[in-house]
């Protein structure tokens, strides 16, 4: 048979490893570029502080991480390359030399929250999306 | 083909026997000569000067002495199993017992020697054993199962090695001596009075100068011995550990010249009557000597092997310094060089301090400026000090006596830098300073370890690792390296440190600590290190705001994470007792939400493929039912296993199962550097495995015994025993202190076993700790174990009651929907995460396999 019986899980997509990373995906982002279709997800009190969320954007998984108690904002995509697993805003946060991270929790390997890159293995990384904060919510930068 | 290489054939393949062939090799005999040896046991060279270890820690595997493929590797040829039972010398030819026959250019007898057994009526009944080889440690291991008490005769030094491996396997033990004193050739009678006060403190009968007449059992038993001054002592078993003799017979039988008393006479080249043959180690006689120890028969080795090989300025064996240290029953003892004082104008010094317990004497010359010998009881630490400053003729300070304080009281040390580079540090393999300084330099070594391993140096006797080790340190501070402790970049702190300042400035989060005493912004060594200290001290629910971003995964969702990113759950089972009625419930949660089982190795059931969002549905079954979390997501106490004992068991002498389960709900939910595990056995049959946990308890007639530091898994490391016999109540102190004690020093993701290799001073210190309170911090420890205990919460309760933390548990923060990316398979009957091949064939065909999310 298969999948397991009659719940709701079953893949449609797994995502591929080609993902292009963007430079900077801060709160200072700008809200009128064009290109740029806004999808507000949460306020920014659902994300404890230090901690990650995972959200549905636009079909696609984003993590969202809070640096401290602080309006400081970050997503990556929430899929873990090396596990393969949708886990990425479980990781604890912190810094390694002062560059911003995430561990995966899983293997925990590190990842620059503002590029994306791996910084175990600079050949992976996660896809970055740019975030803001507008009147207290969190809003994430689709790709279309 | 005629063979141009000479034929070496080495009859034994002890510690000895096995040290001349590897100097063979080393020195490059492998062009100019066969080897071959015969090994009489079925097992190759292990180390016998640690045999009771044996009891407690050490496999046989962990005492060979022969690393990986180094017979097969050489070309040596080794007969394991077979013994030399001829030697044709006009032929120059050995025969073997398999029949074996092999003609030799050079012959070296390694043949050791065979514990003597005193001719004593009895001496062959059954329940008497001598300890020599693994197999004698093995039938005395399986007789001491039905045993109670068990004798040794000799109160020498394997004696009392001995009788340590008696009480290692539970015994009521004692030692009986002709003698007047223990350890007669090396201890004075002061020094010998010290050591039986020492010895019997630690629950050891000693009877001194008493001579057994007869050896009696009743009904095929041993039942008790008699002395001659018609006293008795009533015994299970007896261990003859009163000396050697040595193995000469096929010496004899071949006509070589030997001793009045045995002993195969050698020169100093440690050649025979029969220039070619040598002998080596303990069969040897030379100047009318026998050499007891190992290091005299490495030295031995290394003589033979030189003039075998005739190199040019061959070592001579010329007598041996029977210089030794060692920790007999956990008691320090060391005798060097003229211990009695038997030089003409020599003087002693002796400190008898019968508060510590310890008796040192130093035997100088005439005018007091040299060492000469001496004898240390109690504390030996100033041994490899004292050795080198005898060995060295280093002029003494004004006060030798300063030499016998502890270090840091004002003693007077030893400056590695004073030391010569000729120095021998390592007696037993021959060691120099040189030698260690020049593999620090060249080879790049920073850890003791690898220091030892590569030159051997502290891997006979152990007794100069104190002094390898100051000199792996002098060396690493002269060049400039720093060996630094912390446990991250953002913490200039070992755990120990921050703990301490952790609690000392009554620090409750992580900020705050970062703040006061670190950097930047944590990472995911720090964070979840000081939340397990922030939980052992002040046991806050771990997913208040300030701590739910230190926590690992695992902690922070409170189950354990698998690799699609899915949960499992472990409720509590304290000591592996379960209703049926309870047994049900997980039976029906696990169906409700298709969840895989499995029974755990620690007497649970693991519930498998619960999602983030399924985890406190989960829960409010689980805790209306009656269970609590097990913890098996944290660094913290996971079960304590037991067997069912008294209850049950025909064996059984005390109730395990109820001990198991108030441990277990006394430690529950107990944050530790890493996971603790621990079982409770009601016999010594020990079916709970209690001695492979982090602390085991093993029921005795008498009460319970504790063992401690024990590990099962990737490093197996057998448990110390740390008390004997004592009460639930003693039992329980103990372990709080104990646990609190490893809590607050050990590094991060240390296990108790880990930690307890590091710890300095071992077993003894921790007994010093725990069990005399030598610290005095006893009460302080037991008082933060009760404020656990009396903090405890089951965590998941707390969590299905407050709706914000429930929030958390969703895979969403703006949807509802479960992770779409997960995909089963079948198999056996139960789901399984899908392998990447069977998700790409299981995506070509999506459309049949979409169901709607819920």
């Amino acid at each position: 048979m298969g999948v397991s019986n009659g719940q709701a899980q079953v893949v449609l997509d797994i995502t591929s490893g080609d993902l292009k990373t963007m430079e900077s995906s801060a709160v200072q982002a700008t809200t009128t570029a064009d290109s740029i279709n806004w999808v507000t997800v949460c306020s920014l009190d659902a994300i404890a502080p230090n901690t990650g969320v995972n959200a549905l954007v636009n079909g696609e998984q984003v993590a969202i991480f809070r640096i401290g108690s602080t309006e400081e904002v970050y997503a990556t995509g929430n899929f873990d390359p090396f596990s393969k697993a949708f886990v990425m805003s479980r990781g604890i946060l912190g810094d390694r030399q002062g560059v911003l991270k995430v561990a995966s929790p899983i293997y925990k390997q590190n990842f620059n929250l503002k590029t994306g890159v791996c910084l175990d293995n600079e050949e992976v990384s996660l896809q970055v999306y740019p975030v803001q904060l507008v009147d207290g919510q969190v809003q994430i930068g689709g790709n279309n | 083909m005629p063979d141009s290489k000479q034929t070496l054939v080495v009859i034994g393949n002890g510690m000895v026997g096995h040290r001349l062939l590897e100097l063979m090799v080393e020195k490059g005999a492998l062009d100019h000569w066969n080897l071959i040896t015969f090994c009489e046991e079925p097992r190759v060279a292990y180390d016998r000067v640690h045999l009771s270890e044996y009891f407690v820690d050490k496999t046989a595997a962990d005492l060979t002495l022969v690393s990986p493929g180094f017979y097969d590797n050489n070309g040596i040829q080794i007969y394991i199993g077979d013994r030399v039972t001829e030697i044709d010398r006009d032929k120059k030819l050995v025969r073997s017992a398999n029949g074996v026959e092999i003609a030799y250019d050079r012959l070296v007898l390694a043949t050791g020697s065979y514990p003597f057994v005193p001719p004593i009526k009895g001496n062959d009944a059954k329940g008497t054993f001598v300890y020599r080889t693994i197999e004698d440690l093995d039938a005395m291991k399986a007789h001491a199962q039905q045993s109670k008490v068990g004798v040794v005769v000799g109160g020498g030094l394997l004696g009392l090695e001995c009788a340590n491996a008696l009480k290692s396997l539970g015994l009521d033990t004692h030692v009986v001596e002709f003698a007047p004193r223990l350890m007669p050739v090396q201890l004075d009678e002061t020094a010998g009075e010290v050591l039986k006060e020492k010895i019997e403190a630690l629950g050891v009968h000693v009877h001194t100068s008493r001579v057994t007449t007869d050896i009696v059992s009743e009904n095929g038993k041993l039942s008790y011995m008699q002395f001659n001054d018609d006293t008795s002592l009533q015994t299970d078993m007896i261990v003859f550990s009163a000396g050697i003799r040595p193995r000469d017979e096929l010496a004899r039988d071949c006509g070589l010249e030997m001793g009045e008393r045995g002993g195969i006479v050698i020169n100093e080249a440690c050649q025979t009557s029969d220039s070619n043959i040598y002998a080596i180690g303990e069969c040897a006689l030379y100047n009318n000597r026998i050499f007891g120890l190992v290091a005299p028969g490495y030295q031995m080795a290394e003589v033979a092997s030189d003039q075998l090989l005739e190199v040019a300025e061959a070592q001579q064996f010329t007598g041996a310094d029977m210089s030794t240290k060692l920790k007999l029953l956990g008691v320090d003892v060391a005798s060097f060089g003229d211990n009695f004082a038997k030089t003409p104008g020599a003087k002693e010094l002796a400190v008898n301090d019968s508060v510590a317990g310890t008796y040192k004497k130093l035997v100088v010359d005439a005018g007091g400026k040299l060492l000469l010998g001496g004898i240390l009881v109690g504390d030996a630490e100033a041994y490899g000090t004292l050795l080198q400053l005898m060995q060295n003729q280093i002029e003494l300070p004004d006060n030798p006596l300063g030499l016998l304080l502890p270090a840091g009281a004002g003693a007077a040390t030893l400056s590695m830098d004073s030391l010569p580079d000729t120095a021998q540090v390592c007696s037993c393999n021959n060691v120099t300073k040189g030698e260690l300084c020049e593999a620090i330099q060249s080879d790049g070594i920073t850890d003791l370890a690898t220091l030892k391993k590569c030159t051997k140096a502290g891997t006979g006797c152990g007794g100069c690792t104190p002094l390898v080790k100051d000199i792996l340190t002098t060396e690493l501070k002269k060049a400039g390296v720093e060996v630094n402790d912390h446990i991250c970049e953002h913490f200039a702190y070992s755990r120990q440190e921050l703990y301490h300042l952790l609690r000392v400035g009554e620090i409750r989060s992580f900020d705050e600590l970062l703040e006061k005493h670190g950097t930047g912004h944590g990472c995911e060594v720090c964070k979840p290190a000081v939340a397990s200290m922030l939980a052992s001290s002040w046991n806050d629910y771990v997913l208040n705001t300030p701590h739910v971003g230190l926590q690992d995964t695992n902690d922070s969702f409170l189950a354990n994470i698998q690799k699609d990113g899915t949960y499992s759950v472990i409720p509590r089972v304290p000591g592996g007792e379960i209703t049926p009625e309870k047994l049900i419930v997980l039976g029906q949660v696990a169906q409700e939400f298709d969840l895989y089982t499995k029974i755990t190795g620690a007497q649970r059931v693991d519930l498998f493929g619960a999602r983030v969002d399924q985890l406190p549905k989960i829960w409010e079954r689980l805790v209306e039912a009656g269970f609590e979390s097990g913890h098996a997501y944290g660094k913290a106490l996971r079960t304590v296993k037991s067997c069912v004992g008294s209850s049950w068991c025909r064996f059984g002498v005390q109730d395990s199962t109820s001990l198991a389960i108030e441990v277990e709900q006394r430690y529950r939910g107990l944050r530790s550097p890493h996971k603790l595990k621990s079982a409770v056995s009601g016999c010594t049959r020990e079916c709970a495995e209690a001695q492979s946990k982090d602390f085991g308890i093993i029921a005795t007639e008498n009460g319970w015994n504790l063992y401690i530091c024990g590990n099962g898994g990737m490093t197996p490391h057998h448990a110390v025993l740390l008390a004997t016999d004592i009460d639930k109540e003693t039992l329980i102190k103990y372990i709080d202190r104990f646990l609190v004690f490893y809590i607050r020093t050990a590094d991060k993701l240390q296990r108790t076993s880990t930690w307890f290799k590091k710890l300095e001073g071992g077993l003894d210190y921790l007994k010093q700790v725990i069990v005399e309170d030598s610290l005095g911090i006893a009460e302080e420890l037991e008082a933060q174990m009760q404020h656990h205990v009396d903090t405890y919460q089951c965590e998941w309760k707390t969590t299905i009651e407050s709706p914000e933390k429930l929030q958390r548990f969703s895979h969403f923060v703006n949807a509802d929907d479960a992770d779409p990316s997960l995909v089963y398979v079948q198999e056996r009957g139960q789901k399984r995460p899908a392998t990447e091949a069977e998700r790409a064939v299981l995506s070509q065909s999506r459309d049949a396999l979409v169901s709607p999310a819920q």
